[in-house]
């Protein structure tokens, strides 16, 4: 399974493309899909009116375990959940 | 310090306009990403994990207090209330918003600060000695030619368009504490036999995939050419530099390939060709600029050193201080100060807002105003008298700076790693957390030891300098940590050796502390770890690594 992520044109964050246009932060919203619609589903995420909200969207593995995705690489996993340093970098301005 | 002159502020002020309109224009739509993103790049802008980050020079590690307040207000107003120095004498902030970029180069700006060639295959930020000016074993105060070759290098018409980025790094002292030898270019200030000030040239230096030494190809340049033969070399770099394959384009590729003698023989018939048109350095120009880098005026009463000596006595944290993190300073009754941004279990050259203001206040109040930042990922006081040493270090203390460890196991050169790179194939923070924890209780007794980190090939943790260094890979979507050993920075420069197949994340503490071990038990005197290497070779590091595997 593959979902489409990248960041945020304006601020930067990480955001997965949920479909029909809409990019959210949350990987719990993003759209997951069999690997022979992954490519599909990364040209549609390219498709809108011009900005998209998005730069650098590519295809990420995934995989749902009990109602949440989960992404494969660990390069994933701390792009969902942030530096793994300690707290000084966990919360957002 | 040098302050801009009008030229500058008008360049610099030039710019930010100029950026904020490419901003404008890219959030409206008007610029695609491929069209904005090397406009963003030659201000520094980065695409990390989470967020941009801004990459902002520091010239030569040098700044004032009114800048570092700057930072400091930056951290806490567009990002999350801290930065990373870096190591090349820099600042990055991780958490930046596209759209607040113009404002915080603008503020940038107010304070003579940029980010301006931080990215790009360009010259990037002039690095050197971080005790320049105040050194006891300098020749002449480097900075103001790092200041010279700076202007000469910003936006350097013939030279914005490099095979692939360029930097240099200038030292003028016995001890090299700019790790010249790890730079494409480096000068090493030298006195000739007439005892007129030059430079001897070093070129072909690097580190990431392909690490390599710098070779001296000119063992002395007069000072009034020193833009005629640093031109000389960027034109042969600019000629026949490798523009087709991004892992061949650094000018050390080129220094190999060719040789350093036959480097050097195209650069001197350059040179020579060129001669009559090249722009001379007027001595009244580093005049000029040298008056800029005047030291201040100290206070040379004298220093009530039985009340410093009683301190030290009564105050073994103080004393492990004074021993680690202070060094001696030209004018007598002084001292050159490195505060520590390697507290134990933290990220190593992570400062917070508030350490910032308190190193500024601080600066001012004992320090003529002025801070250096070292490549190690630290900071510097360079003229503080003394008697105030033992009430500086009880402020830095209880701000969680006093940490005495500098060039201990514990100083640890780290870049960001996984944690915030795009480029990083694994986790470089955790790992000198967890190396600090666990060695920071006995590290005197190991002596001077440099561990140094990177999360991918490209070194910007220095590996390949460490006595111990260690690269995370990638291998089949898990972290594994290779070590090398017997690496050196400054005068001793040497590339280390892979010692063997990598280890898991969870083993480096381990396989590190076996290393040790051997060290410990082999070396003779005061050898340092990479002398106690050349000389027993890497067997029995070996053997006590993978011997059980």
């Amino acid at each position: 399974m593959q979902l489409v992520t990248g960041n945020h044109l304006r601020d930067g964050t990480v955001i997965y493309f949920a479909g029909a246009g809409a990019w959210s932060p949350s990987i719990d919203e993003a759209r997951l899909v069999a690997d022979d619609e992954a490519d599909s589903l990364l040209a549609e995420a390219q498709t809108g009116p011009v900005p998209l909200p998005v730069i650098g969207p590519v295809l990420v593995e995934a995989v749902k375990e009990n109602g949440r995705i989960r992404p494969l690489s660990l390069r994933e996993r701390i792009r969902v959940s942030g530096p793994t340093t300690g707290p000084a970098a966990a919360t957002r301005r | 310090m040098y302050r801009y002159d009008d030229f500058d502020h008008r360049f610099v002020d030039e710019r930010v306009a100029q950026y904020r309109d490419q901003v404008r224009r890219r959030l409206s739509g008007e610029l695609s990403e491929d069209e904005f993103r090397p406009l963003r790049l030659m201000n520094g802008l980065y695409l990390q994990l989470h967020a941009y980050m801004l990459r902002l020079a520091i010239p030569y590690g040098v700044l004032s207090s009114t800048k570092l307040r700057k930072l400091a207000h930056i951290a806490r107003r567009f990002d999350r209330g801290y930065g990373h120095f870096t190591t090349r004498q820099n600042l990055q902030f991780h958490w930046i918003k596209l759209e607040e970029t113009p404002d915080i180069l603008a503020e940038l700006a107010s304070v003579e600060m940029h980010a301006i060639q931080t990215s790009g295959n360009s010259f990037r930020n002039v690095t050197t000695d971080p005790f320049a000016g105040v050194a006891a074993d300098e020749i002449e105060d480097p900075r103001p030619y790092a200041e010279i070759i700076r202007q000469w290098a910003t936006l350097h018409p013939e030279f914005s368009f490099l095979p692939r980025k360029f930097k240099i790094a200038v030292s003028a002292a016995e001890d090299d504490r700019a790790a010249v030898k790890m730079h494409d270019l480096g000068l090493y200030l030298r006195r000739n036999d007439k005892g007129e000030i030059g430079f001897e040239l070093l070129v072909g230096g690097g580190l990431g995939r392909t690490p390599l030494l710098a070779q001296t190809i000119k063992p002395f340049i007069a000072r009034r050419d020193l833009f005629a033969y640093l031109e000389a070399v960027l034109r042969v770099y600019n000629r026949h530099g490798r523009r087709d394959n991004l892992y061949k384009s650094r000018i050390k590729i080129l220094v190999q390939s060719l040789g350093a003698a036959k480097f050097a023989a195209e650069v001197e018939a350059e040179w020579q060709a060129a001669k009559g048109e090249a722009v001379a350095l007027p001595d009244s120009y580093i005049t000029e600029i040298a008056s800029a880098f005047a030291l201040p005026s100290y206070d040379r009463s004298p220093v009530d050193e039985a009340a410093l000596e009683q301190a030290i006595a009564t105050n073994p944290a103080f004393a492990r201080w004074m021993k680690h993190n202070v060094a001696a300073h030209k004018v007598p009754g002084h001292a050159i100060v490195t505060i520590s941004l390697k507290p134990v279990g933290q990220t190593p050259g992570d400062c917070s807002a508030d350490q910032m203001d308190l190193v500024a206040d601080l600066a001012d109040a004992l320090g003529f105003g002025e801070i250096r930042v070292a490549y190690e990922q630290n900071l510097v006081l360079p003229h503080v008298r003394r008697d105030a040493l033992f009430a500086l270090w009880q402020k830095l203390d209880a701000a969680g700076l006093g940490s005495s460890n500098i060039g201990l196991a514990s100083d640890i050169i780290c870049c960001p790693g996984m944690d915030y790179c795009s480029l990083a194939t694994a986790r470089s923070i955790p790992i000198a957390q967890r190396l600090a924890r666990h060695l920071s209780a006995r590290e005197d007794a190991i002596g001077r030891f440099n561990i140094k980190i990177s999360g991918c090939i490209n070194a910007c943790g220095h590996h390949h300098l460490g006595h111990i260094g260690i690269l995370g890979v990638d291998k089949n979507g898990e972290e594994v940590y290779q070590i090398t050993l017997g690496g050196d920075a400054g005068n001793n420069a040497a590339i280390g050796t892979i010692i063997g197949p990598a280890v898991k994340s969870e083993a480096v503490t381990d396989a590190i502390d076996k290393l040790i071990g051997v060290y410990a038990a082999m070396r003779q005197g005061g050898e340092t770890f990479p002398q106690t290497f050349r000389r027993i070779g890497a067997a029995p590091f070996k053997e006590a690594l993978y011997a059980a595997h």
